[in-house]
C-alpha cells in the first residue's frame, strides 16, 4: 500500500497501471530496505514528495527516477559512437600537438631551457628584476627535482594557451561584429565557466580514451578560453567610437580597420584575457592529472592518494610559484601594451 | 573671404532637398513630417527623431561654410551625410555634380579617401601610433608607403607647427597640439574638401583663436572647401564665407555673414546676434553706401578701407558722429560711408522674448 494509491484511483489508471510491468531498472538499496523494513504510519507530517519513485510505488507503470539516469546514459552512450566517428579525428591533432610538445620540452636539456626562459621573459615583460625572479623560482623547482614535473606542466599550459588564443581571439571578433552571434555565444559561454571542473571530464571520458593527451587537452581549452573570447568580444566593442568613425572618414576597408584600429585598441582587454586564460588552464592542468595529464598535479595528487604529506606540499608550492611567474610575466606585457597606449 | 580672387562660384556640394530621421522606421515617418509635424510631436506621437528636414545648401568651391546651431539642432548629422557616415532618409547630395547616395561601396571609398578629409572635436587620434603615422593615415589606407607617407606627413606637420613632434606619440601633446595633428592629417591626404565638426570646441579660447588664425592662413595658401561647424558665433563669424544656421534640423536662415548680422530673419537668430560685439565683427563694406554718379562726395574726412572693422572707424572718428568717409576698395573709391549709419548699424538689437534662449 503505497502513498499515492489514491491518486491512480482516483484518476482511474489502476488499470494502466498493473497492466504496465514493473520498471527492470535494477533495485536499489533503498528498495531493499523498504521490503525489510516495518511500514511507518503515514502522517501529514511525514508526507513524501510525489517524486518518480513514490509514484511508482503506487503505479507500476510509472518511470523511476533511475530509469531517468540511465536513460540518460544510453543516450549518450547511443550518440558516443557517432560523436566519437566526428570528433576523433577532428581532435587528433591536438594529442599529436601535446605529445610533441611535453617531448620537446623533455629533450631540451636545463641548460638550453633556463637561458631561453630568461630570454622570452624579458622579451615579454623587459623587466631584469622579473628575470632574476624567474630564475630563482626555477632554480629551486630544479633544486627540489621538481624540474621535469614543471616542464610539463608549463607544455601543457604553452599549447593549450597558445591554441585558446588562436580559437579565442577570432572567436571574439566574430561575436563583436555580430549582436545574434554574441547572444547565442553568451549562454555557451556561462556554461563552461560555470560548470566545475569535474564535469567536464565525465562526458569527456567516455567519448575519449583515459591514456589520449587530447582528452586533457580539450577540458583545459574549454575551460581556459572563456575569457580570451569574452574579453576580446569586449576590447573590441569598448574602442572608441570616435576613432571608429575617423577610421571609417578616411575610407579604411573593414580589414584596415580591424588590423590598423581595433585590434591595436582592444589589445589591453585581449591580453587581460590570455592572462586569465593562462592562469584559468594552470588550475585546469593540475585537475586534469585526474586523467593522466602529467605534470605537479600527478604529484598533488600522489600526496592525496597515499598521504605524503610533503610531497602534496611541495608540489602545491612549484604550482603556486608557477602562477606567479605566468601571472607576473604576462600582467608586465600588458603593462607594457597599457603604456604605450595611454589616452 | 570676401573679394578673394581664389573665390569661384564653382558649385562644389550641394545639398537638396535632404531629410534625415532617426528611428525604427523612418519612411512612414518622412510621411508624416511631409505633412508638416514638428521635431518634437515626432518624437512624442511616432517615436521617431528628426534629424534634419528639408536641407538645401550649395557649398561653393574655395570657400569656408559653417554651419551654426545650437546643441542638437543637427550639425554633425548634416556634415555626415556629405561623407555618408550617415545615410539620408531622402534627398540628394551631389559633389563635382556627382550625385554621392548612388556610388557604390568602391566609389564611396574613394570619394572618401581622396576628395574629403575630416577633423574631429575629440580629435580620433590612434594612440598606439606615433604623431607622424597619425598624420601619415590618411595616405596610409590609399596604400601609400609608409616611407613616403612619413615624408608628406611631417611636412605638414611643420606647416602647423609641430616641427620635431613626429616621434612623439599623442598622449604625449596638449589638446591644442593634438587637434594640430588632426588638422595635419586632414591636409596630408591633400583632399580638395575638408570637413570640420567642431573642431575647436574642446580647446580653451585662446589656443582657440591660435587655431582659427591658422586655419584661416592656411586657407589662404591651399583655397580647400572647408565646411566648418561649430556652436559659437564669433568663431562662425570670424571664419565664414557662407553662413548656415540650423535650429530643430532645418536652415532658419543661410547666407553672407554680415548680412545675417544685419537682417536676422528669425528670433532664434536675434537671440544669438544679441550677444555679439557688433563693432568688431561688422566691416565697412557692410554697412557703406556704394558710389553713385554723383562721384566722391568733397566734404569727405578721408579715405578708409573696405573691409575695415567699424570698431576702427569709431577710433578714427573719434567718436565724431558728424563725419563721413570715402570706402577704397584695391585703390579706388567704391562708396561712401556716414558715421551716423554706422552708429545706426550699431544699436544692439534687444533679444526676442521668444528667442534662443528658451531652448
Ligand atoms: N543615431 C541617432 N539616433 C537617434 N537620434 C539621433 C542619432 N544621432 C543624432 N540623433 C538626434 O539628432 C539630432 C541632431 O543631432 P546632432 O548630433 O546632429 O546634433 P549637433 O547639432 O551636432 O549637436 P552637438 O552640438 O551637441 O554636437 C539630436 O536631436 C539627436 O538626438
Ligand atoms: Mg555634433
Amino acid at each position: 500500500m503505497a502513498t499515492y494509491d489514491f491518486l491512480f484511483n482516483g484518476l482511474g489508471l489502476r488499470g494502466w497501471c498493473d497492466g504496465g510491468k514493473t520498471s527492470d531498472a535494477p533495485v536499489s538499496m533503498a528498495d531493499l530496505l523498504a521490503k525489510t523494513g516495518v511500514k511507518e504510519e503515514q502522517t501529514i507530517w511525514n508526507l513524501p514528495f510525489p517524486s518518480l519513485n513514490e509514484l511508482n510505488d503506487a503505479c507500476g507503470s510509472m518511470a523511476q527516477s533511475r530509469d531517468v539516469t540511465k536513460g540518460v546514459e544510453d543516450g549518450f552512450l547511443a550518440a558516443k559512437d557517432a560523436l566519437r566517428f566526428v570528433l576523433d579525428p577532428l581532435t587528433q591533432p591536438l594529442s599529436w600537438i601535446l605529445d610533441f610538445t611535453l617531448a620537446a620540452f623533455e629533450v631540451t636539456p636545463w641548460w638550453i631551457m633556463f637561458p631561453l626562459l630568461m630570454v622570452v621573459v624579458y622579451l615579454a615583460s623587459k623587466s631584469v628584476r622579473l628575470v632574476g625572479f624567474v630564475t630563482v623560482c626555477l632554480l629551486f623547482l630544479a633544486l627540489v627535482d621538481h624540474y621535469d614535473h614543471a616542464m610539463q606542466t608549463l607544455a601543457i599550459i604553452f599549447v593549450c594557451a597558445v591554441l585558446c588564443v588562436l580559437f579565442g581571439v577570432p572567436i571574439g571578433i566574430a561575436m563583436s561584429r555580430s549582436d545574434r552571434l554574441q547572444r547565442i555565444t553568451i549562454p555557451v559561454l556561462d556554461m563552461l565557466q560555470t560548470l566545475p571542473p569535474f564535469v567536464y571530464l565525465i562526458p569527456l571520458i567516455f567519448l575519449f580514451s583515459v591514456t589520449e593527451p587530447k582528452l586533457y587537452g580539450i577540458a583545459i581549452i574549454l575551460y581556459a578560453i572563456v575569457p580570451v573570447i569574452r574579453l576580446t568580444d569586449l576590447g573590441i566593442r569598448l574602442v572608441d567610437k570616435d576613432v571608429i568613425e575617423a577610421a571609417d572618414s578616411f575610407g579604411m576597408t573593414d580589414r584596415q580597420k580591424l588590423f590598423g584600429v581595433q585590434i591595436p585598441l582592444a589589445l589591453p582587454n585581449i591580453m587581460a584575457g590570455v592572462n586569465q586564460t593562462i592562469m584559468m588552464s594552470l588550475a585546469m592542468v593540475v585537475i586534469a592529472s585526474l586523467v593522466s595529464a602529467p605534470g605537479l598535479g600527478v604529484l598533488v595528487l600522489r600526496g592525496i592518494r597515499n598521504l605524503e604529506l610533503g610531497v602534496g606540499l611541495v608540489s602545491g608550492l612549484g604550482i603556486v610559484l608557477l602562477a606567479i611567474i605566468l601571472d607576473r610575466v604576462t600582467k608586465a606585457a600588458l603593462n607594457r601594451v597599457n603604456a604605450a597606449q595611454k589616452q | 573671404m570676401i573679394g578673394d580672387a581664389a573665390v569661384t562660384d564653382n558649385v562644389k556640394i550641394s545639398i537638396r532637398n535632404l531629410y534625415k530621421i532617426f528611428g525604427a522606421d523612418p519612411k512612414a515617418a518622412l510621411q508624416h513630417v511631409l505633412d508638416g509635424t514638428s521635431k518634437p510631436d515626432l518624437l512624442k506621437e511616432h517615436g521617431h527623431v528628426l534629424g534634419l528636414r528639408d536641407i538645401n545648401v550649395d557649398i561653393r568651391e574655395g570657400d569656408i561654410t559653417v554651419i551654426m546651431g545650437l546643441s542638437g539642432s543637427g550639425k554633425s548629422t548634416l556634415i555626415r551625410h556629405l561623407n555618408r557616415l550617415i545615410e539620408p532618409t531622402a534627398g540628394q547630395v551631389d559633389v563635382d555634380g556627382e550625385d554621392v547616395l548612388a556610388y557604390g561601396e568602391e566609389k564611396l571609398r574613394n570619394l572618401r579617401r581622396q576628395i574629403m578629409s575630416m577633423v574631429f572635436q575629440k580629435f580620433a587620434l590612434l594612440p598606439h601610433r606615433t604623431v607622424a603615422e597619425n598624420a601619415g593615415t590618411t595616405l596610409g589606407v590609399r596604400g601609400v608607403s609608409k616611407r613616403e607617407y612619413l615624408v608628406e606627413a611631417d611636412k605638414w606637420l611643420d606647416r602647423v607647427g609641430l616641427h620635431g613632434y613626429g616621434k612623439h606619440y599623442p598622449h604625449q601633446l596638449s589638446g591644442g597640439m593634438q587637434q594640430r595633428v588632426g588638422i595635419a592629417r586632414a591636409l596630408t591626404s591633400n583632399s580638395p574638401i575638408m570637413l570640420m565638426d567642431e573642431a575647436f570646441s574642446a580647446l580653451d579660447p585662446l589656443i582657440r583663436t591660435d587655431m582659427q588664425d591658422l586655419l584661416l592662413e592656411l586657407q589662404k595658401e591651399l583655397h580647400k572647401t572647408i565646411v566648418f561647424i561649430t556652436h559659437d558665433l564669433d568663431e562662425a563669424l570670424k571664419l565664414a564665407d557662407h553662413l548656415v544656421i540650423l535650429k530643430d534640423g532645418y536652415v532658419v536662415q543661410q547666407g553672407e555673414p554680415q548680412h545675417i548680422l544685419l537682417n536676422p530673419n528669425d528670433p532664434y537668430i536675434e537671440d544669438f546676434v544679441s550677444d555679439i560685439n557688433r563693432a568688431r565683427v561688422l566691416r565697412v563694406r557692410s554697412i557703406m553706401t556704394p558710389l553713385d554718379d554723383s562721384g566722391v562726395p568733397p566734404e569727405a574726412h578721408g579715405e578708409v578701407g573696405f573691409d575695415d572693422t567699424l570698431e576702427s572707424m569709431i577710433a578714427r572718428s573719434g567718436g565724431d558722429t558728424s563725419h563721413s568717409y570715402v570706402v577704397v576698395q584695391n585703390g579706388k573709391p567704391v562708396g561712401t560711408l556716414e558715421m551716423t549709419s554706422l552708429v545706426r548699424a550699431l544699436v544692439p538689437r534687444i533679444a526676442s522674448e521668444s528667442g534662443a534662449r528658451k531652448y
